[in-house]
């Protein structure tokens, strides 16, 4: 690790990451990694038919087969349901249960039904083959027409016409007024395919009593540890203090693994009723079909615009399709409650409308995936912006000029206060940017020569730092927000910091521990991060929302600071001086204006005083060095912001659309590691690009999904996704401790939009403009080459 | 085994492999593929599992000096052949030039597909040392990454290959001296 150079903050810095070293030595720790005496190997029976009452589950054969240890059905292990529920009436949410294992019926292909235990994954794999299960099929629901239909069958007998979750919200007085009046109005119909959050590292799990701590160990990984414990020791119905969940190293999670899964707390349960250690390791196929998806939504949109391009009213109806169940804890109000409230974005929009809906299909359910809601309706308004600048002959990047917010605090139509950012100036900034690389000479220039060249821009922000505030405005009934931290010296002088985010890649044990380095004014390579821990981590939320860096960071910071306080007061009681007159820099702590060898003590011989002679400290400090805070955010968050600017070339002959060229500018106030931010954006963009151009789970007409294997669920690899060039802006929020917003999910947010938009600049000769994602090479060739008309 | 000898795929067989210089007997099972030998059996768990159908590249070894996905080979079938895993690489605590470009240029954020990518690399730069960007950009292409979006991971092996074929010039120019 590197010595801090003297004076200088290591926030702002990208210092190495500390958990490098291990991972490219091939020693982290990740689930499947885990071995424990005993172990057995757990596999799911899955349901094969994605609409049905069961009839029946055979499992004798199952019991027969060589390494086959043991074999459950719901009945066997009788764990309570999990059910996730909004304080909404019932007219506007619908509170379904998940069981844990399917009991009266299945709901999708890949549900499970029962557990299997073998001696090693081979066994439980064969263990499977002998399942025999019965079921009497129902018609599958399959989509919003279906599903929504006068005389639908239901998938949930409680919920009506499979709707779950339904809101209607502003409707600003004299909205329709607006719209009659308005010199212009746009539409769009625009769908988004069901896509995979796709951590490369499935889901896992390995669960055991613990004799001697009278406790259950779920090693499992999870973004959200203390929501494992607490729906683990329900279900279970242990003691919560009864279960201890441990995340090891985690390959991504991206909003897949911050649900509960129903597989982790089955494996618990085949844990303690056997008596021996279970591991449970989803393969790809179960990963692919069976795990929580998402982003499968419908908007119908459409915007009045004056003849100047200003907008004047948004009206949405949004459509999600959350699959057969409601996570935990965020329920199917996920994606619509993220769409309804959030949608009129970086712009000034007068008077807003929307209707929001989740309704339940025979598909896998779904949980948060990176962005949640807003990668799709930034393209929704994005599209908007375009079609009406189109239809006003303006240029598009001078329309979004005239409509993006500029004067902060900006309290919207939605009743969101908006935090300072640069939206205009990452606007202008990004359009240079492409404009001075010369790629506006270069698409006339193609057009000239029949080549499709286009370019497209989306200009958004992203509510990061959600606190208990803003998640209880959606009404949800688990209120997820604050978060706290616990910083701890020994008597080395070395401090341990815990957390209660879990870092799936996203270097908190680097940040968070810059963070206190420079509070404490020790070396980096003393502090070191705790998480994923239950029993070592106070409480927490866990990561997701872009909130660790936001929420966690700033009580990390107040703890250290805390604990700085107290490391002051010793020193400054023992030079019998103030505190203020003691600073902590540089691994040392000083008298300020003193430059003697008395003026200068360590970390450790204060710790030292505090530990190992009480005697000496005054009477008003407690001896030992800890100290715990606190952090909520009590307004509607901070939000980080981005344009995203896209040359896309459209290939004739192929249909395939090339991304020639990709810029970002970023603005998420204070970056705590540069290279960490653009790492966030980096991946998060080939996430977007993923989403816009190839990745979509699609089912056939009996429900049993498409895409199984990586041959037909199309993950971008180096040859699609390009290189993209950031530019950074600093707006520090003033409220976080540390002047951070979030970075994790922008780069998400923002590509589909830009690369959708790029994609129709492209296509303007032809006359089509396209709506739906992924963009196939089959509708861009379509388009390019229209059948001749007879 | 022997081409005359049955074995169905359950039955267990000794099987000697040569995993980073060192000699191993293993007891498994036939149908047991390389990675889980490696991984389970052994206990070199550095090398990762993400599709176990050959297309995502975390299980990437080296089989005699060639990169290989380990889901897609039995174990069984890597008798007689040396194999290199991510576990080789460093020199005790010293690591690689490759493992220290992954880090410098902030190629792995999860970390989990990075073995996969190292290996790959370590593979291929031994093959091809004068390997252009783009080229190392089609190789990089063989594997998955669901964190970077691939740029930094193209960047770090193309900068460790320059800073190899720099070292080569200046020792080949020095020997000339």
């Amino acid at each position: 690790m590197t010595r801090q150079e003297q004076g200088r903050p290591l926030v702002g810095r990208s210092v190495p990451r500390r958990e490098d070293r291990r991972l490219v030595s091939g020693r982290g720790r990740f689930v499947d990694d885990i071995a424990l005496p005993g172990m057995l190997h757990a596999q799911f029976v899955r349901s094969t038919v994605a609409h049905g009452e069961i009839v029946s589950v055979d499992l004798s054969a199952v019991r027969r087969v060589p390494g086959v240890v043991a074999a459950f059905t719901a009945d066997d292990l009788a764990i309570a349901d999990i059910t996730a529920q909004l304080g909404r009436p019932r007219s506007q949410f619908v509170p379904t249960a998940m069981p844990v294992l399917a009991r009266d019926k299945v709901r999708y292909v890949g549900e499970p039904l029962a557990i299997v235990v073998g001696l090693d994954a081979y066994a439980a794999e064969d263990g499977l083959e002998a399942a025999h299960v019965e079921y009497a099929p129902l018609p599958p629901v399959l989509g919003e027409e279906t599903a929504l239909a006068e005389d639908a069958v239901l998938v949930h007998a409680e919920a009506a016409r499979n709707t779950l979750v339904d809101v209607s919200l502003f409707a600003t007085e004299g909205i329709d007024d607006i719209f009659d009046a308005a010199h212009r109005v746009v539409e769009v119909d625009v769908t988004t395919g069901r896509q995979n959050a796709l951590p490369l590292e499935t889901r896992g799990a390995v669960a055991h009593w613990d004799d001697r701590e009278e406790q259950l160990l779920l090693q499992t990984c999870t973004q959200v540890p203390h929501q494992v414990r607490t729906v683990a020791s329900r279900c279970l119905r242990l003691d919560e203090r009864a279960v201890r969940v441990v995340v090891p190293d985690m390959g991504g999670g991206f909003g897949q693994k911050c649900v509960v899964g129903r597989e982790e707390i089955a494996a618990a349960a085949a844990a303690l009723r056997i008596g021996r250690p279970v591991k449970w390791i989803e393969d790809r196929k179960d990963a692919l079909s069976a795990s929580f998806l998402a982003r499968e939504q419908h908007y119908r949109a459409r915007a009045a615009f004056d003849a100047d391009g200003r907008i004047l009213a948004l009206d949405a109806d949004v459509v999600c399709d959350m699959g057969a169940y409601s996570c935990y804890p965020f329920t199917a109000g996920i994606e619509p409650l993220m769409a309804s409230a959030e949608m009129p974005g970086v712009y000034k929009v007068p008077a807003y409308r929307v209707r929001g809906r989740a309704i339940t299909t025979n598909k896998a359910p779904t949980a948060p995936y990176r962005g949640v809601s807003r990668p799709q309706y930034v393209m929704v308004v994005e599209r908007l912006f375009e079609r009406a600048a189109r239809e006003l002959g303006l240029d598009p990047v001078e329309i979004r000029r005239r409509n993006v917010i500029t004067d902060f605090p900006y309290t919207g139509v939605n009743n969101i206060t908006y935090d300072p950012g640069s939206y205009l100036e990452s606007l202008n900034l990004c359009e240079r940017a492409v404009r001075d690389e010369g790629w506006y000479d270069t698409r006339t220039a193609a057009a000239a020569e029949g080549r499709h060249i286009g370019i497209g821009y989306a200009c958004f922000s992203e509510r990061t730092g959600y606190g208990s505030s803003a998640f209880a405005q959606r009404k949800m009934q688990v209120v997820p927000g604050f978060d706290i931290s616990e910083v701890r010296m020994d008597t080395s002088g070395a401090v341990t910091v815990t957390t209660g985010t879990m870092s799936h890649g996203q270097s908190h044990e680097t940040t968070m521990a810059q963070i206190v380095a420079d509070t404490l004014g020790l070396d980096i390579a003393r502090v070191r991060l705790h998480q994923g821990d239950t029993d070592r981590v106070t409480y927490g939320w866990g990561t997701f929302a872009s909130r660790s860096i936001t929420v966690g960071g700033s009580a990390v910071r107040l703890a250290a600071e805390r604990l700085g306080d107290k490391l002051r007061a010793i020193a400054a009681a023992l030079w019998d001086t103030e505190p203020e007159q003691v600073e902590l820099a540089d691994g040392h702590v000083r008298r300020r204006g003193g430059d003697g060898a008395r003026d200068v003590l360590t970390h450790q011989e204060i710790a030292d005083v505090a530990y190992l002679r009480a005697d000496l400290l005054p009477k008003d400090i407690e001896p030992g060095l800890t100290a715990t805070a606190t952090f909520d955010v009590f307004n509607d968050g901070t939000f980080s912001n981005a344009t995203h600017g896209v040359v896309v070339e459209l290939h004739q002959d192929t249909g395939q659309v090339e991304i020639l060229r990709y810029v970002c500018v970023e603005d998420c106030g204070v970056a705590i590691h540069p290279q960490v931010v653009e790492g966030q954006c980096r991946g998060g963009i080939a996430q977007g690009i993923a989403g816009a151009l190839y990745e979509e789970v699609t089912y056939d007409a009996v429900g049993e999904p498409s895409a199984t294997s990586f041959m037909d669920y199309k993950v971008p690899t180096a040859h699609e996704i390009p290189d993209v060039s950031i530019h950074h802006l600093e707006t520090p929020c003033a409220f976080t401790a540390t002047g951070a917003k979030g970075a994790g999910e922008g780069g998400t947010i923002g590509a589909p939009a830009a690369v959708l938009n790029a994609v129709n600049d492209a296509l303007r000769p032809t006359g089509t403009e396209l709506d739906h994602t992924p963009i196939t090479p089959q509708t861009v060739h379509r388009a390019l080459n229209p059948e001749p008309v007879p | 085994m022997t081409d005359d000898t049955f074995t169905t795929p359950r039955e267990p067989q000794l099987i000697a492999l040569n995993v980073n210089g060192e000699q191993h007997e293993v007891i498994t099972e036939a149908r047991r593929t390389l990675v889980d030998v490696l991984r389970h059996e052994l206990r070199l768990t550095g090398t990762h599992v993400g599709c176990e159908h050959g297309i995502c590249g975390a299980c990437t070894v080296l089989v005699d000096d060639r990169p290989v996905r380990a889901c897609l080979m039995f174990a069984a079938q890597a008798e007689g052949a040396r194999i290199r895993t991510v576990e080789s690489l460093a020199d005790g605590s010293r690591l690689s030039d490759l493992q220290r470009a992954f880090s410098e240029h902030h190629a792995l954020q999860c970390g989990f597909c990075t073995p996969g990518f190292l290996m790959l690399a370590e593979g291929f730069l031994a093959e091809r040392p004068e390997a252009t960007k783009e080229e190392i950009r089609e190789v990089v292409a063989a594997n998955m990454c669901r964190c970077t979006g691939y740029q930094t991971i193209v960047e770090a092996i193309d900068a460790c290959a320059t800073a190899r074929r720099r070292a080569c010039a200046q020792a080949c120019h020095s020997k000339e001296n």
